[in-house]
């Protein structure tokens, strides 16, 4: 099988590239559950520090149903719950709790806790009891978005846990600010964004980031006391909606978005207002992007149009070292500067990129990838976990 | 009118009276809409409503069953491979891969059994354990015949082959044997258990003959006296010549050495090498085919296309495809012996060892409470051109009728919707028509899945569908007083209509307030300005404000100036946009040019004659003041200007 790259702009960030097929296709093995609820979520649940083992336990969420559910599964091999021996390999179900209305975000506080943003506006914190495979609800923020009082809750599109606070965004356009021990919000921006806000992630200590419907990307900082972004930066003109954001896990000004058609942006928010470079990538919108947490040379996305992507930005470089050795003309790179520059802004890298999926049908709107496991769910009411596929 | 085949079914609806035969119902789209019209006098009528309740009726019911999910869900995809690799292949390997299909879509049922198997053991509820083993039933009785039809249509095998096929098909639905076996064998002596014998009988029922012969064996150890017996009959299990899928042997060799082979067995039954042991003489019968002996074995087969096959085995090992009807009416026949009447499930079958395709598929729709059996099986035949010459007396031929069917009942269900769509796709002739009708109707809770319904309909260029939903969100945007949002909706549409509606709004605000809100929108509006006249003005207006604040004065003079002249702004708002320049006349420098103050004069001199006309300025005091003021201050520039000007060109 031949390998597929796209090459990324450099310099201006306004070069586009053509679209190109990944052609490599991935045969590891999947682990695959039919769930019968439509997945709008999968999260990993973290590892314990200094934890050896491969993450064993996700979560998910569902939407579209008349009853919602967030659920808790299992791919441990041992400690498994079902009756029946051979069904050890695909994911079980070790408990699920009702949710009111779409599962729109979801994510880990900590080991135990879950927080779900929910179509009907509210912010709910779920409490996963592993002694006896439970969940409850430990705290829940009713209308914690809503249009004027008038006119009822709005969705809450996206949130993010900084422990111990818990920023969540809406079609509002509003920002609240939740600790998980207070019933009132610790601070609210009402009317940040004029359009609806789709995600929010952490960018420092005291500031976030949110990505909105006319593909804007804004910083947030809370020490300040006003209601205006800090700063604004947007995809150049052409107003095409963002829905999901991911900041590098260790070089805290790059950021990764993904957009309605499909396109991969990359940011250095250090400079510059406009991305460092677009990646025309998938066919239909790009639903969730993802840094590999420990390994962030490899970044994942997923997509409507049914496909997962591995963008493996590390290739070049082991093939630049190699070129290096063996003597070529290129006396300039350095392999101490190289080390400087992110794979990820480097003026002409070369990407390897696998398509996970070889049969796209229905999106993929979920993902998560933590140490060597990947975790998504689609709209073909299943779930699948990849072990192992990441050496 | 064609006739009715069975008799309509009737449905009764709980809490309904219909003895007072007063219903009515209305048709939806896989769901119908009854209620009863009970009218009462005048008098009676503001006391209590007369229906208070509407119905909805659902025609298919199996859509809304959890473990049906995954049954939908999963044979979608092998839906959807299925018209991808089209027509790609001929021939042998074309017929390989549409077996291949058809065996993961019995896969696919059957690992929806085991489910529902699961569901049936681990529930505690009589009720919905009797729910799931009823699924379990229905389940195996689709996998049944779906593997016959597998077997008669598709794989459509040469004599020979065919038998394996069909033994298989036995053996894999008659399976109450082993755990026979497993009982038997657990016993200390297995040969003493009750049931032993009857295993054995069934293995060859089956022509497992490995597997009897491998009991036989116990009992030749068991049983000193009966050892020769055994090894007789063992020898002619071995030596009985069966077809098998990949041999080279034609047809007459096989009939040559079935013929000797069949001689053989008459030899020893004859001179009575098995009289003493009455199972052992009755194996030989049946292995000659005595179609008596057979039948007496009734219980063990249990179903009479289990005897079917039997009998093809002994009696005609080299039947052909067009032949087996006649062995197969009269197996029923036969099984039956007048006791009992053929129940759905044996016309199905029966029709397809006839080899009526049509009959099949429409006994299938009448006797099972779902489409999603008929529209695949329907599909995957056609796939294989077998239902070419049949067109239907309505709509289009079968199958683009059974999967439209099947895929509004899908659209009807609130979650399954996205599936259907894929299924419309592959109806050539009326699956957009159908697409376009349901897809308006999907409730549009969230954004996100607004974007979803949108993303369908753009990537089929349902244009008119797309600007519905658009207007639908725009709409909300507005009520929910959400103003950007609702923008972004109508630019997406390129709705001009809207787009004026909602820059007029901002507009409004802006003259109420006297600040523009949404500024991160209206500021980077980009190139969609361009969408209405209006838009292109609040964006232009916005610049000049942005313009002002940062001191760039001459280009926003410039720029407030061809908003009038290049008539972009509405005539309604040109007095604001005068009142705009007053600030910039009183300057200290000279900002408007001469012939620019000329221009603005005469603009004022428009707003006046028009507005006079309407008879409004008279009235209004205030309005009367700033038009004087207005005057007063482009006279006062108008003479700075010509002053500078002609300063200018001296030097």
């Amino acid at each position: 099988m031949g390998k597929g790259s796209v090459k990324a702009g450099g310099g201006s960030g306004l070069r586009r590239e053509g679209r190109k097929e990944p052609l490599r296709r991935s045969m590891e093995e999947v682990l695959a559950r039919y769930v019968s609820q439509k997945v709008s979520k999968t999260r990993w649940r973290p590892l314990p520090p200094a934890a050896l083992q491969p993450p064993e336990v996700f979560a998910t969420g569902s939407w579209d149903n008349e009853e919602n559910k967030v659920s808790i599964w299992s791919v441990g091999d041992l400690g498994s719950l079902s009756s029946n021996g051979e069904y050890n390999a695909e994911p079980h179900l070790l408990c699920d709790i009702q949710h009111s209305g779409d599962v729109m975000d979801m994510q880990f506080l900590d080991q135990e806790r879950i927080v779900a943003a929910s179509s009907t506006g509210s912010v709910t914190v779920f409490r996963h009891h592993q002694n006896n495979q439970t969940l409850s609800v430990s705290q829940k923020w009713e209308n914690a978005h809503f249009y004027d009082p008038s006119h009822g809750n709005a969705p809450c599109t996206g949130i993010v846990c900084n422990s111990p606070e818990i920023f969540t965004v809406g079609e509002d356009g509003r920002i609240n600010v939740f600790t998980a021990d207070r019933k009132e919000a610790v601070r609210t921006v009402d009317n940040a964004d004029s359009s609806t806000l789709h995600a929010v992630t952490r960018l420092r200590t005291t500031e976030i980031l949110t990505v909105n419907s006319i593909g804007q990307l804004k910083i947030w900082d809370f020490r300040q006391q006003g209601n205006e972004p800090s700063q604004i930066f947007s995809l150049t003109g052409e107003r095409i909606p963002l829905h999901c954001v991911d900041r590098h896990p260790s070089q805290q000004h790059i950021v990764a978005t993904g957009s309605q058609d499909g396109m991969l942006s990359i940011w250095d928010v250090r400079q510059g207002d406009i991305p460092v470079s677009l990646l025309n990538a998938h066919e239909a919108e790009l639903w969730e992007v993802h840094f590999h947490p420990s390994n962030p040379d490899h970044l994942f996305t997923c997509s409507e149009d049914g496909t997962l992507w591995h963008w493996d930005a590390s290739a070049d470089v082991s093939e630049r070292k190699s070129y290096l050795h063996t003597g070529g003309r290129s006396t300039t790179f350095l392999p101490q500067s190289q080390s400087v520059i992110s794979a990820w802004l480097r003026n002409d890298p070369t990407r390897e990129i696998t398509n996970l999926i070889s049969n796209p049908t229905l999106s993929v709107n979920s993902l998560d990838v933590l140490g060597s496991c990947l975790v998504y769910g689609t709209d073909a009411e299943s779930i699948y976990v990849k072990k192992n596929f990441f050496a | 009118m064609e006739e009715v085949d069975e008799d309509p079914s009737v449905t009764l609806i709980p809490g309904v009276n219909s003895d007072k035969k007063q219903l009515c119902f209305a048709w939806g789209p896989g769901e119908m809409l009854m209620c009863e019209t009970l009218f009462r006098s005048a008098e009676n009528q503001d006391k209590s409503p007369g229906c208070p309740y509407v119905y909805i009726i659902r025609k298919d019911q199996d859509v809304y069953s959890q473990t049906l999910r995954k049954l939908f869900n999963e044979s979608h995809g092998i839906f959807v491979g299925l018209q991808k690799d089209e027509k790609e292949k001929a021939g042998k390997s074309r017929t390989a891969q549409l077996v291949r299909v058809s065996k993961n879509y019995r896969s696919v049922i059957r690992a929806c059994m085991e489910d529902s198997h699961q569901m049936a053991i681990s529930t505690r509820d009589p009720a919905m354990h009797l729910h799931h083993s009823t699924q379990v039933s229905i389940l195996s009785a689709m996998e049944l015949i779906w593997n016959l039809c597998e077997i008669m249509f598709i794989e459509a095998a040469p004599a020979g082959p065919l038998l394996c096929h069909l033994l298989d098909w036995v053996r894999l639905h008659v399976c109450d044997v082993d755990n026979m076996v497993c009982e038997v064998l657990r016993n200390e002596s297995p040969t003493k258990h009750e049931n032993f014998w009857n295993v054995v009988t069934i293995f060859v029922l089956q022509g497992r003959m490995d597997e009897a012969r491998q009991l036989l064996s116990k009992e030749a150890n068991a049983n000193p006296t009966s050892v020769n017996m055994c090894k007789i009959l063992d020898e002619l299990m071995k030596k009985m010549p069966v077809p098998s899928l990949n041999s080279i042997q034609t047809l007459t060799e096989l009939e040559l050495k079935w013929q000797h082979w069949h001689e053989e067995c008459q030899r020893f039954l004859k001179d009575g090498t098995f009289a003493s042991n009455p199972h052992m003489e009755t194996l030989c019968k049946i292995l000659l085919g005595d179609e008596k002996t057979i039948l007496e074995k009734k219980d063990l087969m249990t179903t009479w296309y289990h005897f079917l096959v039997t009998r093809l085995l002994y009696c005609h090992p080299t039947v052909k495809h067009v032949e087996l009807h006649v062995y197969a009416q009269s197996s029923l026949d036969l099984f039956l012996g007048g006791e009992s009447s053929p129940e759905p499930l044996d016309s199905i079958l029966l029709a397809a060892f006839e080899f009526d395709i049509h009959q099949v598929i429409k006994e299938c729709s009448i006797a099972l409470s779902n489409w999603w059996f008929v529209a695949h099986l329907t599909d995957l035949l056609d796939h294989c051109n077998l239902l070419q010459s049949h067109n239907l007396y309505f709509g289009s031929n079968m199958r683009e009728y059974l999967l439209l069917e099947y895929a509004s009942g899908l659209f009807s269900h609130h979650s399954l919707w996205q599936l259907a769509v894929d299924y419309f796709d592959h109806c050539p002739e009326y699956g957009r028509a159908y697409l376009e009708h349901h897809i308006e109707r999907i409730p549009l809770d969230t954004e996100r899945k607004a974007l979803k319904v949108l993303r369908i309909c753009e990537q089929r260029m349902m244009s008119e569908q797309v600007r519905s939903i658009c207007k639908i969100m725009a709409m909300k945007a507005v009520r929910n007083n959400r103003l950007g949002s609702a923008l972004s909706w109508s630019i997406r549409a390129k709705d001009a209509a809207f787009a004026t509606l909602i820059s007029d709004r901002f507009l409004k605000e802006y003259c109420e307030r006297g600040t523009f809100s949404d500024l991160d929108l209206i500021d980077n509006l980009g190139p969609s300005m361009l969408l209405s006249d209006r838009l292109t003005f609040l964006g232009k207006y916005r610049e000049f404000h942005r313009m002002y604040g940062e001191k760039q004065f001459f280009a926003a003079a410039k720029l407030l100036l061809m908003l009038m002249t290049a008539r972009i702004a509405p005539c309604s708002f040109w007095m604001t946009l005068l009142t705009d320049a007053l600030p910039l006349l009183e300057q200290k420098e000279v900002i408007f040019s001469a012939d620019q103050t000329y221009e603005l004069m005469k603009c004022l001199e428009d707003v006046t004659a028009t507005e006079s006309k309407k008879q409004k300025f008279q009235d209004d005091d205030a309005e009367m003041m700033k038009v004087e003021m207005l005057r007063l201050a482009m006279a006062r520039n108008l003479a700075k200007a010509i002053v500078k000007e002609g300063t200018v060109e001296e030097s």
